[in-house]
């Protein structure tokens, strides 16, 4: 018995960091989040109390609700193009690369960017957008345009192509995972039976790659979904993310219940995404 | 009959690598060939070069005398039985049997009939609406089966079919297949590295070494008249040894083992040129004299080890710098299946025309 009790002990002992880290750090901070997004406003600061205004107000208020629907949006071009980009590439790799090394290089040249801090890298395409951007140089140069133009930056579409660029390692690394577990026998099975290079592929490697197209898409979705620096650097009030209200709710506008209420909103929402996407990769799971 | 497959000098090169060299075979309609020989050897190449997935870099394949040699896999009617059965992890087992009905342009409601069909062939019918991953090892080789032999093709390959099944289910599989074999009447073409499989198995057997075809033949002409020391040593047991051969005026052919002297009977392999060259008899036809003054053709020895074996007993004796096995049948009467003991002095007596003559060479 005691043995029992001083394993129990020493158990206890090395689990309670970083349990005490993840409450300290994590539930505290999310209950605190969640009263807080009871509580009302009242100028010039906010008071205790319970009811579901906050709540009501993002709803109903056009401004926010707009705000989270384009957020959504901005996030699912940003998967979609992503998802584009990276499966021709991972499938590239996994198929058609005969050597082992060139593959490696290959995929390294685009995981190795995240290595590289993500503020400077979504900055980068400020320097390319921008006035006097590369690409309006380029253009002045080309004698395609006589003076810079400004329809580069500052709207959804340098949002997206600049999320879409920073995230995309998340898109191929479980593209590539999932490319690379399907058996080569399973493809030559399929030539074998009579069917083609594109057949096979819509009846065999697509349905195979599926659970790395779902992770691919819940991580670059949520990722975006919560992205603040894009909007801040490319984005311009036309690309103004849910993140941005929530700092300004917590920042200038000083109604941290409206602000909480904001965040319980989105983290339902990545969570929900999250536990969907996990639940199919397990149904898909099962079958391998 | 006539050939439904024609191979003539194909060869493949990986690289510098020779995986199959200059191979020429013909395969009769409705014939089991099995390919043997050890791993590396190239004869999973070779099938692979049948099925389509290896493009030859010399030479042709002819299927029903039409040369499809730079035909896609996808097109030709053959099919294959993948080693680890390679089944579609995401479709149920009649989806997987059903796969390649489609591309034949069979409509959906004409499909259920084969499927079942194949199904029922290998004893699986109930399994139609289970995933593969429901299914044991033997029932996915099954479905592998059906899968294959549903679009009736001209050609069934077969790759390793048995290798990853455990020994009770793979002897069980062996006859199983030569019945499948047998009720379908197609051509099946097997690979394998083992040699009781294709001599159980199969009609016709290739033996290949280094990428070439060291001996082809029925399971019995492999055994009792191997071409060389190479197939005589890989299907089943050969005590070999070299030995130059002398014509005495008496017209008697003498050879010796390790030194102790032996007769064989005239046969045109042998070289009496005075070439060193590759001798070599079956354990079976070696028997024990108890006296050796007996012994006409005796050699004499100390045993070493003897293996009990339930129907024979191997008996390994020392016989100067040489091993000889030797099988010594039990069933007999108790008397003559007396064994020896480790240690004892023998004699072997070996019939001269049970002494097979090989190519000229050396044997340490």
């Amino acid at each position: 018995m005691k043995i029992i009790q001083r394993g129990k002990l020493a158990a206890g002992a090395v689990l309670s960091l970083p349990l005490i880290w993840t409450i300290l750090f994590m539930f505290v901070p999310y209950a605190i989040l969640f009263v807080y997004s009871f509580w009302e406003k009242k100028y010039p600061t906010f008071e205790a109390a319970f009811q579901f205004g906050n709540y009501f107000t993002i709803f109903t208020d056009p401004q926010y609700f707009q705000v989270l629907l384009r957020t959504g949006k901005i996030a699912a071009f940003v998967s979609f193009f992503s998802a584009l980009l990276a499966y021709p590439f991972a499938y590239f790799l996994i198929f058609k690369v005969k050597t082992n090394g060139t593959r490696q290089l290959l995929y390294m040249a685009v995981i190795a960017p995240l290595w590289i801090s993500y503020l400077l890298r979504a900055y980068t395409w400020k320097t390319i957008l921008g006035t006097n951007g590369i690409l309006n140089s380029f253009l002045i140069w080309a004698g395609i345009t006589n003076e810079p133009t400004d329809i580069f930056l500052y709207n959804q579409f340098a949002m997206i192509l600049t999320l879409t660029y920073v995230f995309i390692p998340f898109m191929v690394m479980p593209i590539y995972t999932s490319l690379e577990k399907i058996p080569k026998n399973l493809i030559e099975a399929s030539a074998d039976l009579g069917l083609n290079g594109f057949m096979t592929f819509i009846k065999v490697t697509l349905p195979l790659s599926i659970p790395g197209l779902v992770a691919g898409f819940t991580l670059t979705f949520c990722l975006s979904f919560g992205d603040f620096i894009a909007s801040f650097l490319v984005g311009g009030p036309d690309g103004l993310m849910i993140a941005n209200v929530i700092s300004s709710q917590f920042g200038a506008a000083l109604n941290w219940p409206l602000g909480s209420a904001l965040a319980i909103i989105m983290l339902v929402i990545v969570l929900t995404i999250i536990s969907i996407s996990d639940r199919f990769e397990r149904l898909g799971e099962a079958k391998l | 009959m006539s050939d439904i497959i024609q191979i003539q000098n194909l060869s493949k090169h990986f690289g510098n690598i020779v995986g199959v060299n200059d191979v020429t075979l013909d395969i009769n309609e409705g014939e089991f060939v099995t390919i043997l020989g050890p791993s590396g050897c190239g004869k999973s190449t070779l099938l692979r070069m049948i099925a389509g997935f290896e493009q030859p870099t010399q030479g042709h394949i002819f299927l029903d005398e039409k040369d499809v040699t730079n035909t896609p896999a996808n097109k030709r009617e053959v099919n294959m039985v993948f080693q680890d059965y390679a089944l579609f992890p995401h479709l149920k087992v009649g989806a997987n049997v059903g796969y390649g009905l489609k591309v034949n342009g069979v409509n959906k409601s004409d499909r259920q009939q084969p499927i079942i069909d194949a199904l029922n062939l290998v004893g699986l019918s109930d399994k139609i609406d289970n995933m593969p991953h429901e299914l044991s090892g033997g029932q996915r080789q099954r479905v592998a089966l059906a899968r294959a032999l549903v679009r009736r093709p001209k050609v069934l390959l077969l790759d390793e079919p048995l290798s990853a099944l455990d020994a009770n289910l793979r002897e069980q599989m062996q006859v199983e297949l030569r019945h499948l074999h047998k009720k379908v009447g197609l051509t099946f073409i097997m690979v394998t590295h083992d040699q009781t499989e294709a001599m159980v198995m199969s009609q016709r057997v290739v033996v290949m070494k280094e990428g070439q075809i060291a001996q082809m033949g029925t399971p019995s002409d492999l055994y009792d008249h191997p071409a060389n020391s190479y197939v005589a040593n890989f299907i089943g047991t050969t005590n070999l040894f070299s030995s130059t051969a002398t014509k005495t005026s008496s017209n008697q052919i003498n050879i010796n083992y390790f030194g102790q002297p032996l007769q064989i009977a005239a046969n045109d392999k042998i070289l009496t040129s005075g070439t060193e060259q590759i001798f070599g008899f079956r354990p079976e036809k070696a028997v024990l004299v108890h006296d050796h003054r007996q012994a006409t053709n005796g050699l004499q020895g100390k045993v070493k080890e003897v293996l009990y074996q339930g129907l024979a007993a191997r008996i390994l004796i020392n016989v100067g710098a040489g091993e000889i096995a030797i099988d010594q049948m039990l069933s007999e009467t108790k008397e003559n299946a007396r064994l020896p003991s480790e240690g004892d002095q023998v004699t072997i007596e070996i019939d001269p025309h049970k002494i097979m003559a090989f190519e000229q060479g050396h044997i340490t």
